[in-house]
């Protein structure tokens, strides 16, 4: 069955969201690595609906990107169940999309940005097909969106980071998923690609999709965020972002006291 | 001068060979691209070596020679995946263990039953006694390579970029992997014929090398690395022929005479640049 499931590449696997049902629900996951003891995820449960724009914060280890991974189908659910728009995680190739952090992709690799945005389009082509004028256009609306046409014929890496990230989420628009997942956007990227990027994401919630967004800055969230999902292994917080970043969560999350560094203050 | 062209090409060995050795340098300029930028030098390298048995051991039951190589090279294709990641073991490391098994293994071998001849014919190549089934074979083997790289370019471009894009669209980059190494396994066995087993990493490495020098977009380094290794087969050819050199040594050394030039090329532009 699994092998079935991970060679099902193209077109023919594509399932519609089923009518209302939440664009991600998460149930009782939990998930330790094989060969560690240590479990990553304890009984999470999340439930984002479509158009919602929703921001993942926790320390580093907390499980963000492994929640993303899973998902995404790339690892197997162990306990609980994910269904993104009432399809299990790993059926449901053409409804989510992940901005994978920088590091997990071959930079080197000869290829132009506009191969690269192209990429987002397989999932709609699997074998044999090769991109028709519809997946033209939609390469290069999302390069226009992201503000990178005029480079798209660059190798990608002579890209700066800020620009490698716009390619990132290009391809992700290209790829016109429902759910779109970004696993910490915002490291080694300028302000003006920060705005772009916020700009996209609220203009594409507003059109009824939805967006998870891992980050370790906290500064950025009460800008941009109205919900926040507090994550340390298991859900710390969920809700408003004022309720959400209290003084104690934080100090939960990130595992100091608050208030000892009170005590040994000037007063 | 044109003469000078024509005149070996009466030779039906002559000529035999050089389709042949053309042929190779097609498929192997194709695959080199990816063998460079996928960083898969080193098992090219032993994936040559490790069908050194198969060669011998098609000797010793009298099957055809490069059907035990392409069997060699399969069984060790799947030797090192099934390694690869068993408690944690990385890919080099399975390489390692393998090619130097199967290398020793050949020679050993040899040693029991072929002559010395034989020996400098499977380690450097015997490109001009090539029959009329080894030509057809290298012919298919090579036209088939270079269909299945256009046919799944862009598999093989998503895998390479970013493996975990791929897995979640649903492409399997072990699968994408393994068969690659099945195409790169096949082009080595037709290709040892040419330069032999010793040699064959330049054919497969060299030319995507060179050619990365002077283009940056991957289909342009496929055409380029094929160019260069087809002049690169000719001019071995031709040398071997007037001057009595062996063939497979000077392909190589045109190849990596090729590779200096472009190198030494690429550092004065990038100085005149800057």
């Amino acid at each position: 069955m699994k092998s079935v499931s991970i060679l099902c590449y193209g077109k023919k696997c594509d399932h519609p969201p089923k009518p209302e049902t939440p664009a991600l629900k998460i149930h009782g996951v939990n998930f330790t690595y094989p060969g560690s003891s240590d479990s990553v995820l304890n009984s999470v449960s999340v439930s984002i609906s479509p158009g919602e724009k929703v921001a993942l914060v926790g320390p580093n280890g907390a499980g963000k990107s492994t929640l993303m991974k899973l998902v995404l189908g790339l690892e197997q659910i162990q306990s609980g169940g994910i269904e993104i728009y009432g399809h299990k995680a790993h059926t449901c190739r053409h409804r989510v999309a992940m901005v994978p952090q920088k590091s997990s992709v071959d930079w080197t690799f000869p290829v132009t940005v506009r191969q690269v945005v192209a990429m987002g389009r397989y999932v709609h082509l699997g074998w044999f097909r090769k991109a028709g004028l519809k997946d033209r256009e939609a390469v290069d609306l999302a390069m226009e969106t992201m503000e990178i046409s005029n480079i798209s014929h660059k190798q990608v890496g002579e890209l700066s980071g800020g620009q490698q990230q716009r390619v990132m989420l290009a391809r992700t628009l290209a790829h016109d998923a429902d759910l779109l997942l970004l696993d910490e956007p915002l490291n080694h990227v300028d302000i003006a690609t920060q705005e772009l990027m916020f700009h996209t994401i609220e203009r594409i919630c507003s059109l009824g999709k939805s967006v998870l967004i891992s980050t370790h800055d906290l500064g950025i969230l009460t800008v941009h965020f109205s919900r926040v999902l507090f994550l340390d292994k298991t859900i710390i917080a969920d809700g408003d972002v004022n309720e959400v970043l209290t003084p104690q969560n934080i100090a939960r999350a990130y595992g100091f006291e608050f208030h000892k560094d009170k005590e040994k203050g000037l007063w | 001068m044109v003469e000078w062209i024509i005149e070996p090409l009466q030779y039906s060995f002559f000529l035999k060979g050089l389709i042949a050795g053309v042929m190779v340098a097609s498929a192997c300029g194709i695959l080199s691209g990816f063998i460079v930028w996928r960083g898969m030098a080193f098992i090219g390298d032993a994936l040559a070596h490790a069908i050194l048995p198969g060669i011998v051991l098609a000797i010793i039951l009298g099957f055809h020679i490069l059907i035990g190589a392409l069997l060699a090279a399969v069984i060790s294709v799947i030797a090192i995946g099934t390694l690869t990641n068993h408690r944690g073991f990385k890919e080099d490391t399975a390489i390692g263990v393998i090619f130097a098994g199967a290398f020793a293994l050949g020679i050993m071998l040899i040693n029991r039953v072929a002559g010395f001849k034989d020996l400098t014919h499977i380690l450097f190549g015997n490109i001009l006694g090539i029959s009329g089934f080894d030509l057809i074979l290298i012919i298919s083997v090579a036209i088939i390579v270079i269909i299945i790289v256009i046919v799944f370019y862009k598999e093989l471009l998503v895998t390479s970029f970013d493996a975990t894009h791929a897995l979640a669209i649903g492409l399997s980059p072990t699968l994408i992997h393994f068969g690659f190494l099945i195409l790169v396994a096949s082009t080595t066995v037709i290709a040892t014929q040419t330069v032999g087993v010793v040699m064959v990493l330049a054919l497969l490495v060299t030319p995507a090398a060179t050619a990365s020098l002077l283009v940056k977009q991957l289909p342009r380094i496929m055409a380029l690395s094929m160019g260069i290794s087809i002049v690169a087969i000719i001019v071995g050819f031709y040398s071997s022929y007037y001057f009595d050199v062996p063939s497979g040594a000077t392909i190589v050394i045109v190849l990596t005479a090729f590779f200096v030039i472009a190198f030494f090329y690429s550092k004065i532009k990038r100085s005149f640049k800057n």
